[in-house]
C-alpha cells in the first residue's frame, strides 16, 4: 500500500508519518507537496500534523485551499483512503469532508501527553484491526483540538457509528476528567458518512516504536494494511 | 473601500477565552459582568465596487467557519 503524506509549509509530522509507515511491512510512503496537483499511483492520503500555515486565521483554513485539497477532495469521493491526524484533522474538518470544528482547548492551555483513547467501532478500514472498546495509549499534543459540533450533527454521528474513538480513563471509562480538551462527547476521531476519510488528534504515528513509549498506534496503520 | 469583517464565536459554542477574560474582569473589581466572547476582526481593502454578494462570500467562505463562528460585515 502506498500513502501520499502531504506537505504544508508548516506541516511538522510528516517525516514521522513517513518514517513510520516505511517501517511497515507491506507499506511505502512518499511526500506530496501542497502545491502538487496528482496524487497518481497513491493508495491512500494521509494528512499529518503541525500548523499549517502558521495556523493562521484558523488551524486548516488557509490550507484547504491549497491546490492538492483539490485532488484530495476527488480522490476522497471515489472512495479512497483518507487519514488526517491533528492538524490533519482540523484540515478535513474545515474542507468540509468531515463534520464539525476543532476549537480551542477547554482549558486554554496547549495539552501534550500520553492519552488513552476508546475504539468505539471496528466497521472501518481504520478500525478493523482492534476490537471494540479496545483501550490505546496514543499521544496527543494540541492547542485546538476540543471538538465541537452542533446537537443534530452529533446525533447523525452516534447513529451512524462515525464516531471511531473517544478520549477515556485508562480502565476505558469516558468521563469528564478524562477529556483533556472539553470535546463534545469525549470525541478522539470521526470517520465521514461511508467511512473512507477519518481524522483523529491523537498521534498513531508516534505510538509504533517501543523506543517512544508505545506501540498502539499501529493498530490503525495494521487495519489499513489488512485486506 | 475598507469593510470591517467581525467574526464571533456562535453562542452554543464554549468560549474559554472569553470565559477567562470574564473571570479577569470580576477580578478588577467590576461586579455584574455578563457573558463575553472573543473573536476577531479583519480589515478588508476592496474596490468600492465589489458587490455585496462577493464580501459575504469572503466572509463565509475564509473569514469565519460558520460551523462554530457568526460574522457580520461594516462598510
Amino acid at each position: 500500500m502506498k500513502f501520499a503524506v502531504i506537505r504544508f509549509p508548516g506541516s511538522n509530522c510528516d517525516q514521522d508519518c513517513v518514517l513510520t509507515l516505511n517501517n511497515l511491512p507491506g507499506a511505502s510512503a512518499e511526500f506530496v507537496w501542497h502545491k502538487d496537483t496528482s496524487l497518481a499511483g497513491f493508495d491512500a492520503i494521509v494528512i499529518p500534523g503541525g500548523f499549517s500555515y502558521g495556523d493562521y486565521l484558523r488551524c486548516g483554513a488557509i490550507a484547504r485551499f491549497s491546490p492538492i485539497m483539490q485532488t484530495v477532495k476527488s480522490f476522497a469521493a471515489s472512495g479512497g483512503t483518507v487519514l488526517g491526524i491533528c492538524n490533519g484533522f482540523q484540515i478535513l474538518c474545515e474542507s468540509g469532508l468531515l463534520p464539525g470544528a476543532l476549537v480551542r482547548n477547554k482549558g486554554l492551555h496547549f495539552v501534550c501527553k500520553h492519552q488513552t483513547i476508546r475504539v468505539e467501532s471496528t466497521n472501518s478500514r481504520f478500525t478493523r484491526a482492534a476490537t471494540n472498546g479496545q483501550v490505546l495509549n496514543i499521544p496527543i499534543a494540541h492547542g485546538e483540538g476540543c471538538y465541537f459540533a452542533d446537537d443534530a450533527t452529533l446525533a447523525a454521528l452516534n447513529a451512524n457509528d462515525q464516531i471511531l474513538v473517544r478520549y477515556c480513563d485508562a480502565q476505558g471509562q469516558t468521563t469528564d476528567t478524562s477529556n483533556p480538551n472539553g470535546s463534545r462527547e469525549n470525541i478522539a476521531g470521526i470517520c465521514n458518512e461511508t467511512r473512507n476519510i477519518f481524522g483523529l488528534m491523537p498521534h498513531p504515528e508516534r505510538a509504533c516504536d517501543p523506543a517512544l513509549g508505545s506501540t498502539e498506534g499501529l493498530m490503525i496503520f495494521d487495519s489499513l494494511l489488512k485486506c | 473601500m475598507k469593510v470591517l469583517v467581525t467574526v464571533l464565536p456562535k453562542p452554543s459554542v464554549l468560549d474559554p477565552q472569553g470565559a477567562a477574560a470574564a473571570e479577569a474582569i470580576r477580578h478588577l473589581g467590576l461586579t455584574g459582568v455578563g457573558r463575553v466572547r472573543i473573536g476577531k476582526v479583519i480589515e478588508l481593502e476592496l474596490p468600492d465596487s465589489t458587490p455585496d454578494a462577493e464580501i459575504h462570500r469572503i466572509a463565509k467562505d475564509l473569514l469565519s467557519n460558520p460551523v462554530i463562528e457568526d460574522y457580520s460585515i461594516s462598510k
